[in-house]
C-alpha cells in the first residue's frame, strides 16, 4: 500500500469518526432506544424501534359519530361529564384550588378532577408550555381515550403572551395539539374559566367537540411541528 | 466590615472594595484565590450563611464575573466575594465540598453560561433545558427573540412599538415636539 | 394481633434489611430496587416538579429532583426589557407569593439610582401593608395544604376559601387577583379605597375563627399527630450546611428573619417575635406556620392602625422610557412566606440591567436538602416531605 493510500484512508476514518462524533453530540438518542433487529428466543427477528412506540408514531384512528339520537345522546352525557386531568402545566393552575372550593364549586357543573388521563377527558393547558413540559403534555394527550378536549388558558398559549420571545416556551399551542376553548387573560379568573366550561358544554352538544379526530386527520402535520422543537424524546427510565 | 476586610486585603490581594449598603460590601479577588477567601471567610469570620452565587457576563471585556456571595448570621453583614475568569473556555474550581447546596448553583452555571467546574457533582446534567442544541442559553450574544421567532410560530398581527414614539401618537397626536420635552426625557 | 385476626401479614418483615450505600452505586439490574417516577405533575400544592425515586420494598434510598418543567428564561427575558418593562414580566417569577417579587426590583433599581431614600411614608406603610398580605393569602394555602398530604381535605376547602376573601381585598386595592403590580419604583399605585379597613377586619375576623379550627383539626388529630411527628427532621448543624432558611430553620430552633435581621421599610416599628420550635420535623415546622398565621393577622391590625390616613404615594422619578442607572450592583433581601427571598441586581449604565439574579429558598431547600431528606422515608411521605419545605418549583428555575 502506498502512502498516498495510507493517508486517504487515515483521513476517510478521521473524517468518520468526526462524523460520529458530530452525531453522537447531535442526537439525543440513548443507546437502547435505538431501532435495531432483535433475535428472539426462537431465532426469528424483531425489528424494534422504542423511540417510535414511546411516542405512538402510530396513527390514531378516527371515530366516527353514531347516527342522531343516539349521537345527541352520548353529546349530551359527555359535555355532563367533564372531567378535567390534574395536570397544572403553568401559573394558571393556581386558579384551580378555588375552582374546586365552595366558592367557585365546580362539580354543580359536573366538571370534577382526576388523577390519571386514562380516566379524564379534558385537559387543561393552564398557561406558558416550556418545551419539556410540552413533551410530558403531548405523551399526556396521546394517552386520554378520546372524544378529548383541551382548554387552553391564558394569553401564553394564543400568542406567547408576555413570553412571546423567550427561548424556552412555545408560542401557539395550537401547532402541536388542537384546542377546543381559549380561555384569554393573565391570568384567566375562576369566572372566566367556568365559561370556558360552559363554552365547552355547548360545543359538544353541538357535536363540534371533534378535535381529537382532527388531530388524527393532521397527524403528520401536528407531529411534524413537535419534532421541530423537541430534540430529546427520551422517556424516564423504569426497571420495571 | 471595613476592619474585617483591611485585615485581609493583603493576604488575598483584594482589588476592588464597593461599599454598597453599610452591610454589604463587593470585593474583587483574583481567579486562583477566591475560593480560599470563601473557605476563610466560613471558617474563621463567621461568614457561614451561602446565600447564592451568580455569574454575569461582561461580553464587551470577554470575561465572565463570578459572584460567592456570603452572609454573617452574628454580625448580619454580608461580603459578595467576586472574580473574573476568561469568557474562552471558561473553567473555575468547584466550592461544592464547602456547602451542601453550592453544586446546584454549579450546575446552572454550567448549563446556563458553559462555565465548567471540574469534580462538581452532576455538574453536566440537564438542569431546566432538555435537548438544547444552541449555545449556553444565559450568554449575552445568545438572540432569544430570533432564536424564538425562528422555532417556535408567532402568531401573525403581534405589532411592535417604540414606547416612546407610540405613546406620543396616542396620547399627545397634535402636539409638536419641543426642545424642552426632549430635555425632560434624559 | 388484629392484622392475624385479619388475616393480612405484614410483608416489610420479609423484604431483605436495608443494606444500599447511599450513594450513585445503586444496581438496578439486581432488582432489588425499583425506580419510581413521582411528577411532574402539579403534586398538591407544590408546582411541577419531578423526583426520581430508587425505592427498596416501601423506603426511598436514594432521590434526584429534576426541575425545569416551568422554565421561561426570565433572567433573560428582563436583561433585554427597560426598567420598567422588567415588572410585569418579574412578578411572574413566583406565583405563590407575586408581590414579593415587585418589592424586591422596585427596591434594586430605586438603591441602584439613588432615589431609595426619597420613597414617601405611605408609600413604606402601603408596601408592607401588600407584603404582609401575600404571606397571609400563602400561608392560608400552606398550613392546611400540609394536612392536605395527609389526606385531610377539610382544611384545604377552609383555607382555600378564606384565601379568595384576601384576593377579593387585594383586587380592590390594586385592581388585580394574582398579579398585582402594585409595587413600582418610587412608591405604590394607590392609596386605600374608602372603607377597606373594615372589610379586610371582617375577613381578619374570618380568619381568626378559622385558625382555632385548623388548630382543633390538625395539630389535635392523633393521625396527623403520628405521622408528621419525628419525619424530615432538620438540626441544627444542617441550616448552615444546606442553606437553610425561613420557617424551615426557625422549626428548629435557629431564629432567622430577615424582618428582624436587616429590618427593611418599618418593620422596625412592629412589635413581633418571630415563633421557633426545637423539634425540627414537620409537625414542628407546620406549629411554627400556624403560629406565623397568628403573628401576621396581628400584624397587618398593627399597619392599619399605624398607618398613616393620607399622604404621598410616589415620589418624583425620571421618565420611565429613558431612564438609565448608572454603573453598579446589588442584592436586596425579604422575608417572604418561605424564607429569604433575594434579588441580585446588576446595571452597566444602559436603559436595561445587564443581569438579574433571583434567590429563592427552594433553589436550596428542594434540591440538595429534599434529597438528602428523602433517604429513609416512606413512598408515602414524599409528598409532605415536599410540601413541608415551602418548595416552589418557579423560583427554583425562573
Amino acid at each position: 500500500m502506498s502512502e498516498k493510500d495510507m493517508n486517504d484512508k487515515v483521513n476517510e476514518m478521521l473524517q468518520r469518526s468526526e462524523a460520529n462524533v458530530k452525531k453522537t453530540e447531535k442526537s439525543f438518542v440513548r443507546p437502547e432506544d435505538e431501532e435495531r433487529e432483535v433475535v428472539a428466543p426462537d431465532g426469528s427477528i424483531i425489528k424494534v424501534n422504542p423511540i417510535y412506540d414511546y411516542f405512538s408514531g402510530e396513527k390514531p384512528k378516527e371515530e366516527k359519530p353514531c347516527s342522531g339520537v343516539i349521537e345527541k345522546f352520548l353529546n349530551w352525557a359527555r359535555a355532563e361529564s367533564i372531567w378535567v386531568l390534574g395536570f397544572g402545566t403553568g401559573c394558571g393552575s393556581i386558579e384551580i384550588p378555588p375552582l374546586v372550593t365552595p366558592r367557585f364549586d365546580m362539580f354543580r357543573y359536573g366538571v370534577q378532577m382526576r388523577p390519571t388521563p386514562r380516566q379524564s377527558n379534558a385537559f387543561i393547558i393552564s398557561g406558558y408550555l416550556s418545551v419539556k413540559t410540552l413533551k410530558r403534555v403531548i405523551r399526556t394527550y396521546e394517552q386520554m381515550p378520546s372524544p378529548k378536549y383541551i382548554l387552553a388558558l391564558g394569553s401564553c398559549t394564543i400568542n406567547g403572551g408576555m413570553y412571546y420571545d423567550s427561548y424556552s416556551t412555545i408560542n401557539r399551542l395550537d401547532k402541536y395539539i388542537p384546542v377546543d376553548v381559549y380561555i384569554a387573560g393573565c391570568m384567566p379568573r375562576p369566572e372566566a374559566l367556568l365559561a370556558g366550561f360552559m363554552k365547552l358544554k355547548e360545543l359538544i352538544k353541538e357535536g363540534k367537540g371533534e378535535k381529537a379526530n382532527e388531530y388524527a386527520r393532521n397527524f403528520d402535520e401536528y407531529k411534524a411541528n413537535q419534532k421541530k422543537i423537541i430534540k430529546d424524546w427520551n422517556m424516564p427510565d423504569y426497571n420495571w | 466590615m471595613k476592619n474585617l476586610i483591611e485585615k485581609l486585603t493583603e493576604d488575598f490581594k483584594i482589588s476592588d472594595v464597593v461599599y454598597q449598603r453599610p452591610d454589604l460590601a463587593f470585593v474583587t479577588v483574583p481567579k486562583g484565590v477566591a475560593i480560599s477567601l470563601v473557605t476563610e471567610l466560613r471558617d474563621y469570620e463567621g461568614f457561614s450563611h451561602f446565600v447564592m452565587m451568580s455569574c454575569v457576563d461582561w461580553i464587551e471585556e470577554g470575561k465572565f464575573q463570578l459572584l460567592y456571595l456570603l452572609h454573617n448570621p452574628k454580625t448580619k453583614t454580608d461580603v459578595g466575594v467576586k472574580t473574573f475568569i476568561d469568557r474562552e473556555n471558561a473553567e473555575m474550581a468547584s466550592a461544592h465540598h464547602l456547602w451542601k447546596q453550592v453544586w446546584t448553583y454549579q450546575r446552572e452555571l454550567k448549563e446556563a453560561f458553559g462555565i465548567d467546574f471540574p469534580g462538581s457533582p452532576r455538574v453536566d446534567e440537564n438542569f431546566v433545558v432538555e435537548g438544547w442544541t444552541e449555545m449556553p442559553h444565559m450568554r449575552r450574544d445568545f438572540n432569544t427573540k430570533e432564536y424564538s421567532r425562528d422555532t417556535y410560530f408567532p402568531r401573525p398581527g403581534r405589532e411592535t412599538n417604540d414606547p416612546a414614539e407610540y405613546m406620543r401618537k396616542k396620547l399627545y397626536p397634535n402636539e409638536p415636539i419641543t426642545a424642552k420635552k426632549q430635555d425632560n426625557d434624559k | 394481633m388484629i392484622n392475624k385476626f385479619l388475616g393480612f401479614e405484614p410483608d416489610k418483615d420479609k423484604l431483605p434489611s436495608l443494606t444500599a450505600k447511599i450513594g450513585d452505586d445503586i444496581d438496578l439490574s439486581s432488582h432489588k430496587y425499583q425506580k419510581i417516577w413521582l411528577g411532574p405533575n402539579h403534586p398538591g400544592v407544590t408546582g411541577n416538579m419531578a423526583v426520581e425515586l430508587w425505592v427498596q420494598g416501601n423506603t426511598v434510598v436514594k432521590a434526584k429532583t429534576h426541575v425545569g418543567y416551568l422554565h421561561r428564561g426570565f433572567e433573560k427575558l428582563i436583561e433585554r426589557r427597560l426598567f420598567v418593562q422588567g415588572f410585569p414580566t418579574s412578578i411572574r417569577m413566583c406565583v405563590a407569593e407575586p408581590d414579593t417579587n415587585e418589592y424586591l426590583i422596585a427596591t434594586c433599581t430605586e438603591q441602584l439610582s439613588g432615589y431609595d431614600k426619597a420613597v414617601p411614608e405611605m408609600a413604606k406603610w402601603l408596601r408592607m401593608l401588600s407584603l404582609e398580605m401575600a404571606r397571609l393569602q400563602g400561608l392560608l394555602r400552606g398550613v392546611p395544604g400540609q394536612g392536605g398530604t395527609f389526606a385531610l381535605g377539610l382544611g384545604v376547602q377552609w383555607g382555600v376559601y378564606l384565601r379568595d376573601l384576601i384576593l377579593d381585598r387585594f383586587e380592590e386595592l390594586t385592581g388585580a387577583r394574582v398579579y398585582h403590580m402594585y409595587i413600582i419604583p418610587g412608591g405604590v399605585r394607590g392609596l386605600l379605597p374608602d372603607g377597606f379597613k373594615e372589610r379586610m377586619e371582617d375577613n381578619l375576623r374570618d380568619i381568626d375563627d378559622f385558625i382555632i379550627r385548623i388548630r382543633k383539626l390538625m395539630f389535635h388529630n392523633s393521625v396527623f399527630k403520628k405521622r408528621a411527628k419525628g419525619l424530615a427532621r432538620i438540626t441544627p448543624e444542617m441550616v448552615d450546611k444546606y442553606g437553610i432558611v425561613g420557617t424551615n430553620a426557625r422549626g428548629c430552633g435557629v431564629k432567622r428573619d430577615v424582618r428582624k435581621d436587616h429590618p427593611y421599610l418599618h418593620y422596625d416599628q412592629l412589635d413581633f417575635d418571630p415563633p421557633t420550635d426545637t423539634d425540627g420535623d414537620i409537625y414542628a415546622r407546620t406549629w411554627v406556620r400556624w403560629q406565623e398565621l397568628i403573628q401576621t393577622v396581628d400584624l397587618i391590625r398593627q399597619i392599619m392602625a399605624k398607618m398613616p390616613e393620607k399622604g404621598d404615594i410616589k415620589a418624583q422619578m425620571p421618565n420611565v422610557l429613558h431612564w438609565k442607572i448608572p454603573k453598579g450592583e446589588t442584592y436586596v433581601r425579604l422575608e417572604s412566606g418561605r424564607g429569604e427571598y433575594g434579588m441580585y441586581y446588576v446595571t452597566d449604565g444602559s436603559e436595561k440591567p445587564r443581569r438579574v439574579n433571583l434567590r429563592g429558598p427552594s433553589y436550596t431547600h428542594a434540591i440538595a436538602l429534599l434529597e438528602d431528606l428523602l433517604v429513609g422515608a416512606d413512598v408515602a411521605d414524599v409528598h409532605a416531605i415536599m410540601v413541608s419545605l415551602q418548595t416552589c418549583p418557579p423560583e427554583i428555575e425562573r
